[in-house]
């Protein structure tokens, strides 16, 4: 064992036969890696966002993040990515869909791969996580407070699913995650909440003064439990 | 909390990036998660003219100031008499 990662920017044929830039993070060990598609907040394709990737590759994952703005801006600082995609009025789900299923099949084709991939979002990138939970064949699924999440689409969850959000949230707000788990326990659905007392939006960012120590540690916990017990082996 | 509420506005006039001048046309305000400013949530412009942008985030009660301050000017007597 090397103990090591690597990470970089690639390519990948994404929605509409697009190619778009992602950023790929593995570990240089193991030859049944599981995998996980990173789909990054609001701000774009940004250095926290790429430093989740490696932290997924640092605990045995292949992780690949999309750069769900890289049409609105090729090559452009993702700052500046953001705001384009923004002007333009936000990324349609269906191209996100699109973006996402090209990043599982070259997540599932790379031979050191198990087979297994989750994705987990944060922020707009949680609602997405859920879109793509709903609609696309993954293993399992990591919604991080996503607001606007349709509970609608309940019945059609896919893949168990970890739920992660803050009480002092108003996007999701405890009313929308009640409403999102009486939704997915109607429909008999595999899932679990957790929602973090004196936590708000964001609290996974260490980098915010949204930043909660405890809920984030706790949190990182809870997502390695659960896609450890869903995506490793197979 | 992502707001998603943005709203855009037809410009006209110049921006500096720091380099150079260029032309604007039109200028996107929201309320979100900033890039940068230390808060958990900003009010943000963007002023754009083609692919060239200059950006500002403030916290909400700064961006009140100057939302007022750029009303005051333009209501001043004097101002007021040269726009109509």
């Amino acid at each position: 064992m090397t103990d090591g990662i690597i990470a970089r920017t690639t390519t990948i044929t994404g929605h509409g036969g697009d190619e778009i830039e992602a950023y790929l993070a593995h570990p240089l060990d193991g030859d049944a890696q599981p995998s996980v598609v990173v789909l990054h907040h609001m701000p774009g394709y940004d250095r926290a966002s790429k430093e989740i990737a490696r932290t997924f590759a640092v605990y045995g994952y292949a992780a690949l993040m999309p750069n769900l703005h890289h049409r609105y801006a090729p090559g452009a600082k993702a700052t500046d990515a953001a705001a384009a995609a923004r002007e333009a009025g936000g990324v349609p789900d269906e191209q996100c869909l699109g973006d996402v299923q090209a990043a599982v099949d070259a997540l599932r084709a790379r031979p050191e791969s198990n087979g297994k991939v989750g994705a987990i979002g944060y922020c707009s990138g949680g609602r997405q996580s859920w879109i793509v939970a709903c609609t696309l064949d993954v293993d399992a699924a990591v919604d991080c407070y996503g607001g606007r999440a349709d509970p609608a689409l309940a019945p059609d969850l896919r893949c168990p699913l970890l739920g992660l959000f803050g009480e002092e949230d108003q996007s999701p707000s405890p009313d929308d995650v009640a409403a999102m788990a009486k939704a997915l326990d109607e429909a008999g659905k595999d899932y679990e909440f957790h929602s973090y007392e004196g936590a708000g939006h964001a609290f996974f960012s260490v980098d915010r003064p949204a930043y909660r120590v405890d809920a984030a540690k706790d949190g990182w916990k809870r997502i390695w439990a659960f896609f450890g017990e869903r995506l490793q082996g197979g | 909390m992502c707001t998603y509420v943005t709203t855009t506005a037809a410009v006209a006039g110049s921006a500096y990036d720091g380099e150079e001048w260029f032309g604007v046309d039109r200028a996107v305000v929201y309320f979100d998660h900033p890039q940068d400013a230390p808060v958990d949530h900003a009010l943000c412009v963007d002023v754009w003219g083609g692919a060239a942008r200059v950006a500002i985030e403030l916290d909400a009660a700064s961006a009140r100031r100057l939302a007022e301050a750029i009303l005051a000017t333009l209501d001043h007597d004097e101002v007021a008499a040269l726009t109509g």
